[in-house]
């Protein structure tokens, strides 16, 4: 998984002997102590590194593997710890007997939230969102991409960049706050319709439009970001490709249709893919925030309601197996959507080998 | 794998050339179109920021006299945001986001970079199972609850460290970093270590001087997140003395709510500038750190993050 993403170019990376000793000779080996003559690892031999000792290479390489615990201890307490906590999920938790001391109850409230209606309610409304957001959000920045690459004036386009860009560092809340303030019922929209002797707009606390306003507060945050990976992959299509075309007499269209989709076509289907991996989660702070504007009909998501169950309400062993079932489920979904992404001849977020 | 090849980096550096000769030149519809496209995109983006700019410097009159949110200056005046900043909720949770974004950049910036350079060297002592630590938190998130329950098990509610060590390393970040580390080629790392540079040396002498764009765009990613987190605070900020600014965005602005007892200072605010100036005064605080940071960060978005980050 890793190593096709990161290395790079033909030389083996320093400390590669062992494993690639079939190719060029390593010149040099894994993190010799930079004041010792090389030891095994002489270029010429790369055979004798193979039968170094963990002892040897924890001693040249303890620098690089200090390096890393720092992060990798944080990542064990807060990522780790948590993910084996969620064996709360099949116990009768209680804070104040701890983990350790609280009753199994095996799948008790896994068969609690499938004949729970609110908990269908909010699945029903996360998967309404993410399919409403794959068809209305996310060809969005595909297409701000091809208008943007094709913007020849190029202080033109870092220009619009750069702004199309800048909401994505925005907070949820600064988002929400401003198309308050342009949409809201006190907002600058309406503060026009009624000098003009209409009636204010409603669209920030209306449930049955709320759909529309969500996915547009996120084509807003966050169209402009996704450009950035469509353009990288556009900068990446050989130029002659179009000289060939456009000689064979290709106008513009189907110069996009046969050279420029086809090139932005992996990157599509990766990011397709993640998409569906996440289907359960359309994001928390975007709903907490606007649930008691639009009411918990429309607003809750799985996110929210694993918040109010197990936050608000204390009910931590419900919450957790909801969310462990959310984690789960994306999980199945992401490998599922990879094998399908295989079968097309994509390479998907990992490579079969 | 990778999305973006060698070539397609020479050619991000490099800005696009004018139209190829055998290209042929846009109509005027098109050109029309286009321009009209790019202007209400733009519009888009920054009419919201300009009219809350400006209602934010206008008098209590101009408000008045608009009927709300300001679209045309006058007499511009800096009294809403004097009256935010005088002491109170809302200096104090300016503080507070400051101190936590400053002091939380530091150790992610620094961890990450320390970890990122630990991952660099393919078949190191532990690479395989350390890299995969990481990476595997891309693939399955802990959950709420969980999280909640070790983060207040180890007694950090109400501690700015909540809102710090949870989400202090991000997978994706770490990998951006080292995947530019592992671009940096080898012979000059062999060259400091053949002149008795240690890792720690190499890492500070060689290795970060030559990762100065892709570092500062690492650390506007974190920067930002510690800046605009909200569901940490929201999860593990009890006392509103210590909520950071984002929780007072939503309280004072969204909801439009007043601050809760021991806010202070607000009530007298509110007396001497208009409410709705106040809260985008507020508004703007919130949005104008970003701005400043981001035009010097913003040129090196594309050569700083795609070259590394590409990647699921």
């Amino acid at each position: 998984m890793e190593d096709q993403t990161t290395v790079r170019g033909t030389a083996p990376r320093g400390g590669a002997g062992p494993a690639l000793a079939g190719g060029p000779p390593a010149t040099r080996t894994a993190g010799d102590p930079p004041t010792a003559p090389p030891a095994g690892g002489a270029p010429t031999k790369p055979a004798a590194t193979i039968t170094k000792t963990w002892r040897q290479r924890l001693r040249a390489d303890w620098p690089l593997v200090a390096m890393t615990l720092p992060a990798i201890g944080l990542l064990l307490v807060f990522h780790y710890a948590p993910l084996l906590g969620n064996v709360i999920a099949f116990q009768d938790y209680s804070p104040f007997v701890g983990i350790r001391d609280s009753q199994f109850v095996g799948f008790w409230h896994f068969s609690r939230f499938f004949t729970d209606p609110l908990f269908w309610r909010a699945t029903g409304n996360t998967l309404l969102i993410t399919a409403f957001q794959l068809v209305f959000f996310f060809p969005v920045p595909i297409a701000l991409a091809l208008l943007l690459n094709s913007i020849l004036n190029s202080r033109v386009r870092v220009f619009v960049q750069s702004v199309v860009y800048l909401p994505h560092f925005f907070s949820w809340v600064l988002v929400i706050t401003l198309f308050q303030q342009i949409l809201g019922g006190a907002g600058l929209v309406s503060q026009i319709l009624r000098e003009s002797g209409n009636s204010p707009l409603g669209i920030m606390t209306d449930p049955d439009t709320f759909i529309l306003l969500v996915t547009s507060e996120m084509v807003w945050k966050d169209a402009g970001w996704g450009t950035i990976i469509f353009l990288a992959a556009l900068s990446t299509v050989n130029q002659s490709l179009y000289e060939a075309a456009a000689a064979d007499g290709a106008g513009r269209w189907r110069r996009t249709w046969h050279i420029t989709l086809p090139a932005l076509r992996p990157v599509i289907v990766l990011l397709l893919i993640l998409r569906l991996g996440d289907a359960l989660t359309v994001g928390f702070e975007q709903f907490i925030l606007q649930r008691n504007a639009v009411g918990s009909r429309a607003a809750e998501v799985l996110d929210t309601y694993v918040y109010y169950t197990g936050i608000v309400n204390g009910d931590y062993s419900y919450a957790a197996a909801v969310g462990l079932f959310k984690g789960l489920f994306g999980l199945a979904l992401i490998l599922a959507a990879n094998r399908i992404a295989h079968v097309f001849g994509e390479q998907g977020v990992y490579s079969r080998s | 794998m990778t999305l973006v090849s060698e070539t397609a980096r020479r050619r991000l550096r490099s800005s696009r050339p004018e139209r190829a000769p055998w290209e042929e030149p846009e109509g005027p519809l098109a050109r029309i179109g286009k321009g009209l496209a790019l202007t209400a995109i733009v519009l888009v983006i920054l009419g919201p920021l300009y009219v809350v700019l400006l209602t934010s410097l206008s008098s209590q009159e101009t408000i008045t006299e608009a009927g709300g949110l300001v679209m045309v200056p006058d007499g511009l005046t800096l009294d809403a945001y004097r009256a935010v900043l005088g002491g109170g909720v809302i200096t104090r949770s300016v503080l507070v986001s400051t101190g936590v974004t400053v002091v939380g950049t530091v150790i992610s910036v620094g961890l990450s970079i320390l970890c990122a350079y630990g991952l660099s060297r393919p078949g190191s002592f532990m690479h395989r199972p350390l890299l995969f630590t990481v990476l595997l938190t891309f693939l399955f998130g802990p959950g709420m609850i969980p999280t909640y329950l070790v983060v207040s098990g180890l007694g950090l509610v109400d501690s700015y460290w909540a809102l710090i060590l949870p989400s202090a390393i991000a997978a994706f970040n770490v990998v951006v970093l080292r995947s530019f580390f592992m671009s940096i080629p080898q012979e000059l790392i062999d060259s400091a270590r053949i002149d008795g540079a240690g890792e720690f040396r190499i890492l500070a002498s060689i290795v970060l001087p030559l990762s100065r764009a892709v570092t500062a765009v690492v650390a506007l990613f974190y920067g930002v997140g510690y800046w605009n987190a909200f569901f940490n605070a929201l999860l593990y900020i009890d006392d509103t003395r210590m909520w950071p600014l984002q929780l007072v965005l939503r309280t004072f602005v969204l909801d439009a709510r007043d601050l809760p007892a021991g806010a202070g200072g607000i009530q007298q605010a509110v007396d001497s500038a208009p409410s709705l100036a106040l809260r985008m005064a507020v508004v703007m605080i919130a949005v104008i750190p970003i701005l400043l940071v981001y035009p010097f960060v913003q040129r090196h978005f594309t050569k700083g993050v795609i070259i590394g980050a590409v990647k699921g």
